[in-house]
């Protein structure tokens, strides 16, 4: 295709996209109209549950939760136990964590979790998932080629490390518990919880190496 | 179902496209879609697995076209007429006829109602009918309703790994046919039992099955 073609198919695209939301935004609106008319929906309520999501929980609790299993050992075994009891420990439990299990990744064995039947996440330590977490590419290839999805988030693991796939089938929730980075020790908990990425605790990716910034 | 959530195994929808913790919604409208799922979802007229049922009822091309919120708008407006929150004409038109049947839930009682959750567990008395480490065959079904069972892992052989305890039963719940609770096992499988001789002999992938999924495998 000529590049003139390409640059005028893409314009195209764009406006077709802005149309298609700029809709929805109207039928939304209009959906949200009728149920506060029939005093349905709270209006107010609407705002709450999107701040909470939006800006109170996110990954920061679950690298919490990660760096304290890393710096104590105690409580390290009661989150392999117990995982949805040692998570509330730290005032991280409710919708869509109800029941969890943490899985904790070892030099011989990597944990990687996906939902490919719709989008199941652990919110109250994870937040709500990435677009990528409840799309296509990740939902139907994650299981078959967890190799190839890692090569896409620019993560290799040797030959001989079993990759072992989670498919959230059902309410149990899971958390996975990257490796701790080697030249980390002396490091304290908050300082750890700044390594600890919302990719690794998914499984697709890594923490940060002490120094580095969070993406 | 079989429907076109079942995705597990597609092939060409293309690379995976990371992005950065924030912004968490991408479009304003988008926000408003959770919310309101959110907040109906608490007015008792549904369950999770009704949510999710709803959603994969869509026709397979319109459910690949859609983005994750369009598939939830569609099912949200779907479950508040089905389950008589709203009438068709109310929905067409976006007039109300009237005051809905039940009371919205209040911004006050939100961080209470999310802190609650929703669990699933359920004691049952039933011991395991399958130990830990016991080797299983997933039945061969395809029911017309909702199940948790992708196709990819039907008639393959498994090991169990954990046992989860009774839960809540997704394909008689789906229907508001009870919570029916079952045992949950995590069943893990091969990547080669899945997949083929093409596939890594080290990888594995782990399920979360219901007992009555499973028949013993010697």
């Amino acid at each position: 295709m000529a590049k003139h073609d390409h640059e005028h198919d893409h314009e195209h695209d764009h406006d077709h996209q802005d149309n298609r939301w700029s809709e929805l935004q109207l039928r939304v609106k209009a959906l949200e109209s009728l149920l506060v008319d029939k005093k349905l929906v709270d209006p107010a309520a609407l705002d709450v549950l999107i701040d909470t999501y939006e800006n109170k929980v996110g990954p920061r609790n679950g690298a919490r939760v990660v760096a304290k299993a890393w710096s104590d050992p105690a409580y390290r075994a009661r989150l392999m136990t117990n995982a949805t009891k040692a998570i509330a420990e730290l005032g991280y439990s409710g919708r869509q964590g109800e029941d969890m299990v943490a899985v904790e990744n070892t030099p011989r064995l990597r944990h990687m979790v996906v939902c490919t039947l719709c989008s199941c996440y652990p919110w109250p330590v994870l937040g709500l998932p990435p677009v990528w977490y409840k799309s296509a590419p990740y939902r139907a290839r994650a299981v078959r080629e967890p190799r190839a999805v890692l090569a896409d988030f620019g993560v290799k693991v040797a030959d001989d490390v079993e990759i072992r796939v989670w498919d959230s089938t059902a309410e149990v929730r899971y958390l996975v518990i990257p490796e701790r980075p080697p030249g980390t020790e002396g490091m304290n908990e908050e300082q750890l919880a700044d390594l600890v990425t919302r990719d690794s605790m998914i499984g697709t990716g890594d923490p940060l190496k002490p120094g580095a910034a969070q993406p | 179902m079989n429907g076109a959530h079942d995705l597990g195994g597609l092939d060409g929808f293309g690379p995976v496209q990371p992005e950065p913790v924030k912004p968490v919604f991408h479009h304003a409208w988008e926000e408003r879609v959770f919310a309101l799922t959110v907040a109906t979802g608490f007015l008792g007229r549904w369950n999770i697995d009704a949510s999710r049922y709803a959603r994969e009822r869509t026709d397979p091309l319109t459910y690949l076209r859609s983005t994750y919120y369009e598939q939830w708008f569609r099912g949200l407006r779907l479950l508040l007429v089905e389950r008589g929150l709203i009438d068709a004409k109310e929905l067409e038109t976006g007039r109300a006829a009237g005051p809905g049947p039940v009371a919205a839930l209040a911004a006050k009682d939100v961080p209470t109602v999310l802190a609650k959750g929703s669990p699933t567990a359920r004691p049952i008395d039933a011991p395991a009918r399958f130990p830990i480490g016991a080797r299983v065959r997933v039945k061969n079904l395809h029911p017309k309703t909702h199940t948790r069972m992708p196709r990819y892992c039907r008639g393959r052989v498994g090991a169990i790994l954990r046992d989860h305890g009774g839960q809540v039963f997704p394909d008689s719940n789906a229907v508001f046919a009870g919570e029916q609770p079952k045992r949950l096992y995590a069943v893990r499988f091969e990547a080669r039992e899945l997949w083929g001789p093409d596939a890594s002999a080290r990888d594995s992938v782990v399920l979360d099955l219901w007992e009555p999924y499973l028949d013993a495998a010697s």
